[in-house]
């Protein structure tokens, strides 16, 4: 299972996994460290539509065989990450440790949200959105957070600020977001306030 | 594979990724410990296997490596620490705090600020910080998910009516973004306030109890204590003998067979720095 042989039919995963998933989590614990802030990878992957690359190199970093993976980006998609990132693919949204949503995102009370003594057995969400935008739209707060951090994300559907608020509501319980666009991708943390700015 | 014919950061991949999950995680859930499976690490444990398995998780060629104990670079086990990440990542070692990307730290914050982009690894020997008043780790996983912390403010209020002051000199417990209980591990208390909305992310590795947790970035981490009975942060009213600093955390060492002491900074990096100046500056 390396680049060097791919399956049939398969494009390629990383060019060179070891440091590519390096590079990557770095991306993803900075973005989930300072949380609205975008991230532009490096090392992507050739991942195939309608995966974005972003959205696939963080699922080929984070997912193996221990993490069950629920996605709606379809049998292409679904080949190339069963034989990429070795993870079992599942069909019930709260039987996921990741979920990679490419179309509308699941309502964010499916996924496992963990339990009061162990919240860390919740699901994270890798949603792909269709841009990520710096100083525009949301205005964040909450841990990692100087001040405030400004982040448009487009293509969201209505009520996603309001679901947001439900899931920060039931801290520590809640999920994990992920953002993803292109090459960049912003992450939002169970803690993190959202305010819709007019 | 390194050219040493290790693997780069000598854990494997799918240990990496286990731990790369569980640091997310941390990272999301400010303060709370979260389990994570490792192979062994080719350290005894007290050697700070639980830092080095964070570190070697995190690190990559772009990073600049410092590794301190109680403060300093040269003690015997910075030395094996640095040496091994040198070998199995070729990275980039320093003893500065202002150049390294990745601190890891056995019982000191560094004195220099640290700064946004740094990450401060912490060795951690015990993750717990109810342990010695409540040895079940069930009751304590219930008072977490209850952030039932009176059993620890029974502990100090005790500690006041005895002694005057909370008798805790080092790993001074504190409350992470107003939720959870940590150990700061066993730094003493005078660094407890560096915590605090830290400019760094700061990341806790305790490697028999297979535990993380962290401490994002701008985070607040306030020690406990009464309002009648605020958190101080001692030092020895003294100044350091070679930098003559009064604001560093001092050790007291013997200098002569004759029972002589004297101060000294407990962080070489920021003594050193100031005695340099000091010299230029003559
Ligand atoms: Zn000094």
């Amino acid at each position: 299972m390396t680049a060097a042989d791919p399956s049939p039919g398969l494009t390629p995963g990383f060019a060179a996994p070891v440091p590519a998933a390096q590079s990557c989590f770095r991306a993803l614990l900075e973005a989930m460290s300072r949380p609205g802030l975008i991230q532009t990878l490096t090392a992507l992957p050739e991942a195939p539509a309608p995966l974005a690359p972003a959205a696939a190199a963080a699922i080929l970093t984070l997912a193996d065989a221990d993490t069950p993976v629920w996605t709606d980006a379809g049998p292409a998609a679904e080949a190339w990450l069963r034989f990429h990132a070795g993870c079992p693919l599942v069909a019930d949204p709260a039987a996921a440790s990741f979920l990679l949503a490419t179309a509308s995102p699941p309502d964010l009370a499916l996924p496992d949200a963990g339990t009061e003594e162990e919240p860390h057995r919740s699901a994270t969400l890798v949603l792909q959105v269709a841009a990520l935008e710096a100083g525009a739209g949301w205005t964040l707060s909450g841990p990692g957070i100087e001040t405030t951090h400004r982040l448009h994300a487009a293509g969201l559907p209505a009520g996603f600020a309001a679901a947001w608020a439900a899931n920060a509501a039931r801290f520590p319980r809640g999920v994990d977001l992920v953002l993803c666009a292109g090459d960049s991708l912003a992450a939002l943390p169970r803690t993190t306030r959202l305010e819709e700015t007019r | 594979m390194t050219a040493l014919g290790y693997n780069f950061g000598y854990l494997d991949e799918n240990t990496k990724r286990m731990i790369r999950r569980a640091i997310l995680k941390a990272v999301a859930i400010p303060g709370h410990q979260v389990p994570f499976g490792a192979r062994e690490m080719p350290l005894p444990y007290g050697w700070g296997t639980g830092g080095i398995a964070v570190t070697a998780s995190i690190i990559g060629t772009a990073d600049t490596l410092k590794v301190i104990d109680q403060g300093a670079d040269d003690t015997t086990n910075a030395v094996s620490i640095r040496r091994f990440f040198a070998k199995v990542t070729g990275v980039a070692t320093t003893e500065r705090t202002g150049e390294a990307s990745i601190i890891q730290t056995r019982h000191r914050i560094p004195e220099t600020p640290l700064r946004q982009g740094q990450i401060l690894v912490y060795q951690v020997p015990m993750p717990e910080p109810l342990f010695r008043l409540e040895p079940r780790l069930a009751e304590t996983r219930r008072m977490h998910a209850l952030a039932d912390y009176g059993l620890m403010h029974v502990k100090l209020y005790e500690d006041i009516a005895r002694h005057g002051h909370v008798a805790i000199s080092y790993g001074y417990p504190v409350l992470v973004g107003g939720r959870y209980l940590m150990s700061p591990s066993p730094i003493p208390a005078f660094d407890n306030p560096k915590m605090d909305r830290m400019p760094a992310l700061q990341l806790f590795g305790a490697g028999r109890e297979k535990r993380i947790y962290a401490v994002p970035p701008y985070t607040s981490v306030r020690s406990l204590d009464f309002e009648d009975h605020p958190f101080v942060p001692v030092r020895a009213d003294a100044a350091c003998a070679l930098c003559q600093s009064r604001e560093s955390y001092l050790d007291e060492v013997v200098v002569d067979d004759q029972g002589g002491r004297m101060f000294v900074c407990s962080d070489t990096d920021y003594c050193g720095t100031r005695q340099s100046h000091r010299e230029a500056a003559e």
